[in-house]
């Protein structure tokens, strides 16, 4: 349906001159002016984002050095065989799995229960809410950096109030650790991401009508009974499909790690989006680098339709 | 189970506990700003012996006067604000136009050009570097700020256009046909009616937008190699590896690069949460 037709169906259709005037040159205007608004967008994208990611595709298969001018022939599948057997890689296979789920579960835990503080009535919640997700408007890098510093014992905080905690005996620096140094990215991740589930499941919980806990309350339900039975279920699709997003989100997101520890120390923190950040920039390999990055997207996409397959048989299975 | 007297302890008990937690995350959300600013203005002889004091024993503006006349940061901070104010101001065009085009019509293949976008969304942006490079570098755009503004602007359109649309969404269509009807076309109706009353949506967009291009990092380092075209997120890691790291300096760096984000972010984030808000009603 064009817009010309949504006018005349969504009003009642009938005595209006002005929307009959010149039919058919305004309906065939009608039918191509939605094209016209999403054009500029589409160009961008096409141009910017899916002929690049076409082209990285092709390139997992071709020689591409920068410095190398002889380079540019096809390799096959040689790339992915060296990935193989590339134990960096591997690791890097696991840290990802690691520093995804592992900062996902603490901001999603913490951005539900800030959410749900903030959806009540305060004194100062307005100043409240602006200070809390303020860490999402801090430059990436910035925090990185900064958080390095912290986790640093000589001029940081943290190893010190750790010792007097009782969690580490003597002040070191976790980011130097190859057991602990992935905590470090992920405490700072955390940091970050918190305001990222909180603003979204605020706006969900601010969603939910007001009238449907008062005729619980009337029912006779408790706050726990409400909670389980109103808000879950509610904020149920936002969950999902926020949760799915970040996950893939941060399986992406290179920046704390490059920042913070460029991978190290020995490669314990190297997950796959810093080791392709690595083998482009670093070593300008942008073949190997986009072999690397292919493999990925196979796997996130896999984890995506698996997410999405799952879902479906779970609202199935309810009715 | 509820006399007047227990439900009253409870009440306390339970609006303590709130007050604590909300202490708890103001805490968590402000101190490691906090401790930025504070390694900004001490003094470098006692950074590193008082470096675990909660504030120094002297205080100093050295390093913000050092880094607004002596360094390079100024050149990047204005290189900064031109990528991330163009991106802001195309992205929200753009993002305009199409969001209103995503509320308004059903035409053929939109779905196709929603699924596009969703998918931008999901994809490691990463594996972009390399082609980005080699497309952009003999069309001049490598090491220049049109080409940073072009990236951005196309990263950040299909996300500015799902949360435009949302506000769309939120006005009733009434509005504009009643425009219509008066003789205006869609797209008059649209400029004059419509936008203005989206204009918490821009808002937010807009900040959301410029905080984005404002702090990203990986694509600047691949794509810019001069100093002349540096952003600041660019030149303060600069500070890290050419002059053997002069934290001072670089952490009143970061804090004058923290100021027009948070700012920005500041005003924003209440449209931010109304805005999706009204797309989760719809959805």
């Amino acid at each position: 349906m064009d817009g010309e037709q949504a006018v005349n169906t969504m009003t009642d259709v009938g005595n209006r001159p002005a929307a009959r005037r010149g039919v058919f040159s305004r309906r065939v205007s009608g039918i191509l002016e939605p094209y016209y608004y999403v054009s500029p967008a589409l160009v961008l994208i096409v141009a910017v984002m899916l002929m690049p990611l076409i082209l990285g595709l092709s390139y997992a298969f071709r020689d591409i050095r920068i410095l190398n001018p002889f380079s540019g022939g096809f390799v096959g599948l040689a790339h992915f065989q060296t990935l193989m057997h590339d134990s960096a890689f591997l690791g890097a296979l696991v840290n990802t799995a690691w520093w995804t789920f592992g900062s996902l579960f603490f901001q999603f835990t913490l951005g539900l229960v800030l959410a749900l503080l903030l959806n009540r009535h305060f004194v100062g919640r307005r100043l409240v809410q602006a200070l809390v997700f303020l860490p999402w408007a801090v430059p990436t890098f910035l925090s990185g950096l900064n958080w390095a510093w912290m986790f640093n014992p000589v001029v940081g905080p943290l190893p010190h109030w750790m010792v007097s905690l009782g969690i580490m005996e003597t002040p070191f620096n976790i980011l130097s650790d190859p057991d602990l140094a992935m905590w470090g990215p992920i405490v700072a991740n955390i940091w970050f991401g918190i305001p990222f589930f909180a603003i979204t499941l605020l706006a969900a919980l601010q969603s939910i009508p007001g009238e449907l806990y008062e005729a619980a309350s009337i029912d006779g339900a408790n706050t726990r009974q409400q909670f389980f039975s109103i808000t879950i279920p509610f904020l149920a699709p936002t969950i999902a499909i926020t949760l799915m997003l970040r996950t893939i989100w941060i399986a992406n997101f290179a920046d704390l790690i490059v920042v913070m520890t460029k991978g190290g120390p020995a490669d314990s923190t190297q997950i796959v989006a810093s080791y392709i950040f690595t083998q482009a920039f670093r070593r300008l390999d942008f073949g190997y680098a986009s072999a690397i990055a292919a493999v990925l997207l196979v796997l996130l996409l896999a984890y995506a339709l698996g997410v999405i397959a799952l879902r479906r048989a779970m609202t199935h299975a309810d009715s | 189970m509820s006399t007047p007297g227990n439900s009253a302890l409870r009440k306390t008990v339970y609006w303590g506990t709130h007050y604590l937690m909300i202490a708890a995350f103001v805490v968590f959300a402000l101190f490691p700003l906090y401790w930025l600013l504070k390694v900004s203005v001490t003094p470098n002889d006692i950074l590193y012996t008082e470096g675990v004091r909660m504030w120094p024993s002297r205080t100093t503006w050295d390093n913000y006067t050092f880094v607004m006349t002596q360094s390079n940061f100024p050149h990047y901070f204005m290189n900064s604000v031109i990528v991330s104010g163009s991106t802001a101001f195309f992205t929200c065009i753009i993002a305009a136009v199409t969001g209103y085009a995503f509320s308004r019509f059903r035409f053929r293949g939109k779905i196709i050009i929603v699924a596009l976008m969703l998918i931008t969304q999901m994809f490691p942006l990463v594996m972009l570097i390399a082609p980005i490079f080699r497309i952009l570098a003999p069309l001049g755009l490598t090491d220049s700020l049109t080409g940073l503004i072009i990236v951005y602007t196309a990263f950040n359109v299909p996300f500015a256009t799902f949360l435009m649309q949302s506000f769309f969404d939120g006005i009733p269509k009434d509005l504009e046909e009643a425009a219509m009807i008066d003789g205006n076309t869609r797209f008059e109706a649209f400029r004059r009616i419509i936008l203005p009353l989206t204009l918490p949506g821009i808002a937010a967009t807009l900040g959301f937008v410029f905080t984005a291009a404002w702090s990203e990092l990986l694509f600047a380092l691949m794509l810019v190699s001069s100093e002349s075209a540096s952003t600041f997120p660019v030149g303060l890691l600069s500070f890290v590896s050419k002059f053997g790291v002069d934290f001072g300096q670089m952490m009143a760096a970061g804090v004058l690069a923290l100021i027009p984000a948070c700012a920005f972010f500041l005003l924003i984030q209440r449209y931010l949460v109304q805005g999706l808000t009204a797309g989760a009603v719809k959805g």
